[in-house]
């Protein structure tokens, strides 16, 4: 009895962290569909997120939903401006200068935010009151039902959004063939911008969620979850948006159940290796599949 | 209804599009024959916006239109069939409808558009729930060119709408481009198969390596001598 309840709680636990890796890779997933740019920037729009997040709670003292308006407003539009005069004049070049690019607006955030904040870590105020709540043996906190319900909400209605919306139809044309999809009428432009600004803003929200998880915040805090759900991203299939989803519940139940049943230190290189094993027997990903174009 | 005059096109350092003159009046068929590589599919792109010319300027209707965005001229009224059909093929026959629609606002109209185009393409219709890259290469060709119906042109380019279907197919496409032509809209069309281009035309021009070599009434064409010898085997 005591094994399961451990097994579900650490099962809780991983759908609790993959609900924000599978956030954050969704805006990678977004980006490489579009533009085929792995963007190394979006692990720094989750810092910003939270960063303006943390002013918005202590200097501002905005209300929670204010803060997390104007946080996710401020990523979209970093992440509309760094598409623009980072990425925008390289779209025709080798995908290596854009990629190179891509980390250097990473390092360029990164040092940036060092710069007015500092290194040094900062502890995320509470903005949410956690209790756990018991169910039988097992706990659950409402951070946790709250995170997962938050993802997704979000995960489902961007599902509709790409599937039944004008622009989500034309954000599929434009990632499958840009010439094409000019051809239609619609305005390649401003289509990469609109994909921009929500794979960024459901980085920010993933970014809140992340330092209300783990409440210390720093400038270098978006490497590691980045890096993560950029894994998931692969995992499941660069450039397929359910892939993405799928994928960040994989490294959360898989980085829970190292911790729990391993050990913590483990719980990184068992991650690396799920990639390593999936792209060694599918190197696209689960759910990517190489169609043949009939000519 | 369409004026090209004098455009030069370069891919690099490549002089792909040498001085090229023509003009598309309201209610023709226009075709442009030539072997691969004479320049055939950069003349259209230039005209569409996906490549810009160096020099030379194109009008439609009165109004230049070198300088305008690709996803600009729809709303003019020029639509493009692309080489190779070029159809959404992770995205439904619908959807990929939908997309030649895009433009538009009116959806009592946009509705009417898709009853033409499914009674034009049955096939269509019993397949609008199929993701496009299932579809065989005519079906696909028939949902590029419906999709490009879709947008209600004035001017419809077509770029090798015969490439690689059986002959029975390249026939009823023909038949297809030449009941569009008859329904009201203009055409110009891009062949490698000069028989069938020429017999449906009403005026061509002749390409050879970035240059026009000869012009005139499809017909004569048809009949020319060096025409023959050179395209029409």
């Amino acid at each position: 009895m005591e094994g399961i309840i451990k097994f579900l709680q650490q099962l809780i636990n991983g759908i609790h962290v993959g609900s924000i890796y599978a956030l954050i890779a969704l805006g990678y997933t977004m980006v490489y569909g579009i533009v085929q740019l792995i963007n190394f920037a979006h692990g720094d729009i989750i810092m910003m997120g939270a960063f303006i997040a943390f002013i918005s709670i202590t200097v501002l003292k905005l209300p929670i939903i204010l803060v997390i308006l104007i946080s996710v407003i401020f990523c979209m539009i970093s992440g509309i401006l760094i598409e623009k005069i980072a990425y925008k004049p390289l779209r025709n070049s080798p995908r290596i200068s854009a990629l190179i690019t891509a980390i250097g607006v990473s390092l360029f955030l990164e040092n940036l935010f060092m710069l007015i904040f500092t290194p040094n870590p900062k502890p995320f105020p509470n903005v949410l009151k956690v209790y756990q709540i018991n169910i039988g043996n097992l706990q659950i906190s409402n951070l946790t039902i709250i995170t997962i319900v938050v993802s997704v909400i979000l995960m489902i209605g961007l599902d509709f959004f790409v599937k039944h919306t004008k622009t989500g139809k034309a954000m599929r044309a434009v990632s499958e063939d840009q010439g094409a999809a000019q051809l239609m009428g619609i305005n390649v432009n401003t289509t990469i911008s609109v994909t921009f600004a929500i794979g960024s803003a459901l980085g920010a929200i993933g970014g809140i969620l992340y330092s209300i998880a783990y409440p210390v915040i720093d400038p270098f805090m978006g490497i590691m979850p980045g890096l993560k759900a950029f894994i998931a991203a692969v995992l499941g299939g660069i450039g397929i948006i359910p892939g993405a989803m799928l994928g960040g519940f994989i490294m959360g139940i898989a980085e829970s159940f190292t911790k729990g049943y391993i050990s913590s230190q483990l719980a990184d290189a068992v991650v690396f290796g799920i990639l390593i094993l999936v792209l060694s027997i599918k190197p696209s990903g689960i759910f990517g599949k190489n169609i043949k174009e009939k000519v | 209804m369409l004026k090209v005059n004098d455009i030069n096109v370069y891919y690099g350092a490549i002089h792909a599009i040498k001085g090229i003159s023509f003009e598309v009046n309201e209610g023709e068929i226009v075709t442009l024959i030539g072997a691969n590589g004479a320049g055939k599919t950069t003349i259209l792109h230039t005209i569409s916006g996906l490549m810009k010319a160096k020099t030379g300027e194109i009008s439609f209707l009165n109004q230049k239109i070198d300088s305008i965005e690709a996803h600009k001229l729809l709303e003019m009224g020029i639509a493009h069939v692309p080489e190779g059909r070029r159809v959404f093929a992770q995205m439904t026959v619908q959807e990929n409808l939908e997309m030649g629609a895009f433009t538009r606002k009116d959806k009592k109209e946009i509705e009417e558009s898709f009853e033409s185009i499914f009674a034009k393409f049955p096939r269509l219709k019993e397949r609008r729930k199929q993701l496009a890259g299932t579809l065989s290469g005519g079906e696909q060709q028939m949902l590029a060119i419906g999709r490009a119906l879709m947008s209600k042109p004035k001017l419809l380019l077509m770029d090798e709408p015969s490439m690689g279907l059986a002959p029975i197919l390249v026939q009823e496409i023909f038949n297809i481009i030449k009941e569009i032509n008859a329904s009201g809209t203009t055409v110009l069309l891009v062949e490698q198969n000069a028989n069938m281009a020429l017999s449906i035309a009403h005026r061509a021009y002749v390409l050879e390596t970035g240059k026009i070599v000869l012009s005139g009434n499809a017909k004569d064409l048809l009949g020319n001598e060096n025409v023959k010898k050179a395209y029409l085997g």
